[in-house]
């Protein structure tokens, strides 16, 4: 097997298997080493809804390494949620149909029952919920929200469990945390309860956090407050974090790497620096271009993406991204593009026939170039 | 007199907007007020696009409502031209609405689930009575085409069969048809995936041309408000802390809490990194017992005694920057013999009086 081939895991960790690795040279993710904590491997969450069945994640494969943060990157309904609750097995039961294996620390979760996926819940693996507002039980007061966890999986006592919350309040620089204890969701700003839903998130310390959309809702200013507090966190804790948003500002500074979703799938994913300086998916080139960019000039035209979203109940054939992609080609229509590994780049996959840089998509471009300079 | 003064107002420009010393204040219990916007004042000539920025809460959508008259401001003038809002009622007020339109944030809630959009987009028309009914429809077919929405969908279908960005472009449909002087804008691109917010921005880029509109932008993302505007107002706690044009605001911030904002921006390049939360003490206080003097010295890296009694006002850097601070981060011009020259900051607050 060449260098290039050599899976995600094979590039970090030392203690790999290459030999094995070599065996499916298709699969994306690697082979659980030391460092490996979480091994998600070929997830797909379909919805039976009355339109047909809706394909909300479709075949998700990433391995993540202790302590570190992977970014979760997606046009809103591409499936970033549904991957992190599918992951957690927090997924409607009546309508979903649900397959692949999700490996924690080797241990397969798939074949937990109820009760031990509770145990592992809060405890082990933690998840903020995209909305802050009701992620808290505004009937509840805010302390017992967070001993009730700690009692339930660390066993604490009654004065243990106060004293450890009032320490986590603190740690998430509640002002007066005693007070606060005994208060309500409702009597707080929007950034406050995003703090103490993080406090309830690391009460039990675990070793993996979702964060859907920990900041969206929230001032920049608090924003980089509340992210300057998780990465903290993370740091005492080593804790790994799976960091889901639409900004890409947010994962630029904040992820080690970067998972683009489209339409249910991972279409790129590579380590932070790596993807901006070589990005290849011409989805990632488009994300980047709509974005409104502080060093440009006032009134700039944006280059916003045409068209929206497949629709998953429908995906168009071929590439799912080649109705609005500016460099498809009839190929594009008619296969799959499958994940690849950049050359020399381990670590960096993308699916796509044409990827930027190429000289396809180089003709295209001068193409493109041309008919704007006419019109 | 308390106030954040007016040297940033242009006597000389033909004005599609003028707002002096708006107040809005709203009764809270135990016989308290909140104070949701204090003294803002602004111009906006023909054809201008001001953004209006600032965190939750600082009074930019009541400052927006307080615009159209809903509710009219406690205080304070608004003129459309040459007609002085606050000073109309029933009747001869809603006559002026036409020209003065509004678009929300939350594009599928603020459209009538029940009509067709094609009634939504008419209904302006059918209220002011303007045109006759093929007029009404020749018309709603010319904006739906100038928003992108096909006029034969809109004629059968609701709001909830489209997107949020469709639904965003049905509002703007609706807010153009009676051909308005100003549309006031409440984060129109704040609920939108960043592909469709830059569809939109785009769009209204092409509206205002089309249609000769005036618009007053509220958001609260700084770089969506540099790309729309001509002029930007930054407020914080019902108060104008900075006024002036983007490059300058944005290359040279004169205001701490204009800097804060925009040191608090995640920047899409892994090379620069995050930089440590520009305001680390809290959040915004309340606008019932806000702090005396300068309303952001509780979270204010370089106040000073003076800043808790004596609130500043605002004073002219250059003819397109004027900030309210005691201690601006860029030098501000003398003023009249009866200003105090504030502009030098005592030893001990970092950064020089240019950046
Ligand atoms: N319980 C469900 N039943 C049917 N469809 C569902 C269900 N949950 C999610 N979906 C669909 O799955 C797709 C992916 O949704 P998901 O919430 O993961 O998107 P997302 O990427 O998190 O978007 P956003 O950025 O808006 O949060 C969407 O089309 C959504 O409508
Ligand atoms: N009808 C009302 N009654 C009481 N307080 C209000 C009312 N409307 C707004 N406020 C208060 O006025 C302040 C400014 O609100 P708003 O203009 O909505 O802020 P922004 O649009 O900048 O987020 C807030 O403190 C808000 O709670
Ligand atoms: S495979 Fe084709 S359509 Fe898909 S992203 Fe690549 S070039 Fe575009
Ligand atoms: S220096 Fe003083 S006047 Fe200026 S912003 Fe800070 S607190 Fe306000
Ligand atoms: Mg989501
Ligand atoms: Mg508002």
């Amino acid at each position: 097997m060449s260098a290039n081939e050599q899976n995600f895991d094979g590039a970090k960790g030392d203690e790999v298997d290459v030999s094995s690795a070599a065996a499916e040279p298709s699969r994306s993710h690697g082979i659980p080493g030391a460092k490996t904590l979480l091994d998600v491997r070929d997830i797909r969450t379909h919805f039976r809804t009355p339109r047909g069945v809706l394909k909300a994640v479709d075949g998700v494969s990433f391995t993540l390494e202790r302590g570190r943060t992977l970014g979760v990157v997606g046009e809103s309904g591409s499936g970033k949620s549904v991957l992190s609750r599918s992951i957690m097995r927090l997924l409607p039961k009546s309508n979903t149909i649900h397959s692949g294996e999700v490996l924690f620390e080797g241990r397969d979760l798939s074949g937990l029952t109820e009760s031990e996926l509770r145990g592992l819940w809060g405890n082990e693996i933690s998840m903020i919920f995209q909305d802050p507002m009701t992620a808290l039980n505004p009937v509840m007061k805010i302390g017992p929200q967070i001993t009730e966890s700690l009692r339930l999986h660390l066993d604490m006592s009654k004065g243990e469990a106060r004293e450890t919350a009032v320490a986590l309040l603190r740690a998430v620089r509640i002002p007066e945390p005693e007070k606060r204890f005994n208060g309500y969701p409702h009597e707080m700003s929007g950034g406050m309860r995003q703090r103490i839903v993080i406090a309830v998130a690391l009460a039990c310390g675990p070793r993996l956090l979702f964060a859907d959309e920990p900041t969206t809702a929230l001032d920049v200013t608090v924003q980089a407050q509340i992210l300057d507090l998780l990465a903290e966190q993370q740091r005492e804790r080593y804790m790994a974090m799976v960091l889901v948003t639409h900004d890409l500002g947010v994962v630029a500074s904040r992820a080690d790497e970067i998972a683009v979703m489209y339409a249910g799938r991972i279409v790129e994913r590579a380590p932070t620096k790596e993807l901006f300086a070589n990005l290849k998916m011409p989805y990632t080139e488009s994300l980047l271009a709509a974005i409104p960019r502080l060093d440009q000039p006032s009134h700039s035209r944006l280059e916003a993406i045409g068209g929206r979203p497949p629709d998953l109940v429908n995906p168009p054939t071929g590439c799912p991204f080649s109705p609005r992609c500016p460099y498809a080609r009839e190929r594009c229509t008619q296969e799959t593009p499958q994940l690849v590994t950049v050359d020399g780049h381990d670590g960096h996959e993308f699916a796509c026939f044409y990827p930027v840089g190429s000289p396809e998509t180089e003709e295209r471009r001068v193409e493109i170039a041309t008919r704007k300079g006419a019109a | 007199m308390a106030g954040s003064g007016s040297s940033h107002l242009r006597a000389d420009i033909d004005a599609a907007l003028r707002i002096e010393n708006l107040v809005v204040e709203f009764p809270a219990p135990a016989r308290k007020k909140v104070s949701a916007v204090a003294n803002i004042s602004f111009d906006l000539a023909k054809g201008e696009t001001l953004g209006l920025v600032g965190e939750s809460g600082c009074g930019k959508s009541t400052t927006g409502r307080a615009i159209m008259q809903l509710p009219a401001p406690t205080r304070g003038s608004v003129r459309l031209g040459d007609t002085e809002l606050t000073s109309l009622k029933g009747e001869s007020l809603r006559q002026t609405r036409p020209r003065l339109q509004m678009i929300f944030q939350d594009p599928i809630s603020s459209l009538n689930p029940r009509r067709t959009v094609h009634q939504i987009v008419e209904e302006p028309l059918n209220i002011w009575g303007i045109g006759t009914q093929a007029q009404r429809a020749a018309k709603v077919e010319e904006v739906l085409g100038a928003v992108g929405i096909d006029p034969v969908l809109a004629a059968g279908r609701r709001p909830h069969e489209f997107s949020g960005g469709q639904c965003q472009r049905i509002s703007i449909a609706r807010a153009v048809i009676t051909e308005p002087s100003v549309i006031i804008c409440d984060e129109p691109v704040s609920a939108l995936d960043v592909s469709v917010q830059a569809q939109i921005l785009n769009l209204l880029e092409d509206m205002k041309e089309r249609y000769g509109l005036t618009l007053v932008f509220i958001a609260h993302d700084l770089a969506v408000v540099k790309n729309v505007s001509d002029r930007v107002a930054v407020m914080y706690l019902g108060k104008m802390c900075e006024f002036g044009s983007p490059d300058r605001l944005y290359s040279s911030p004169a205001h701490p809490y204009t800097k804060a904002l925009l040191d608090s921006i995640p920047i899409p390049d892994p090379e620069v990194g995050p930089k440590p939360a520009a305001l680390t003490s809290g959040e915004l206080p309340s606008p019932i017992d806000p702090p005396s003097g300068c309303r952001f010295r509780t979270r204010c890296p370089y106040a000073q005694e003076i800043c808790s009694m004596v609130e500043p006002q605002m004073q002219m850097v250059s003819p397109d920057q004027h900030v309210a601070c005691h201690f601006p981060l860029v030098a501000t011009q003398p003023q009249d013999a009866t200003t105090v020259d504030l502009t030098k900051r005592p030893s001990g607050g970092d950064g020089g009086d240019a950046v």
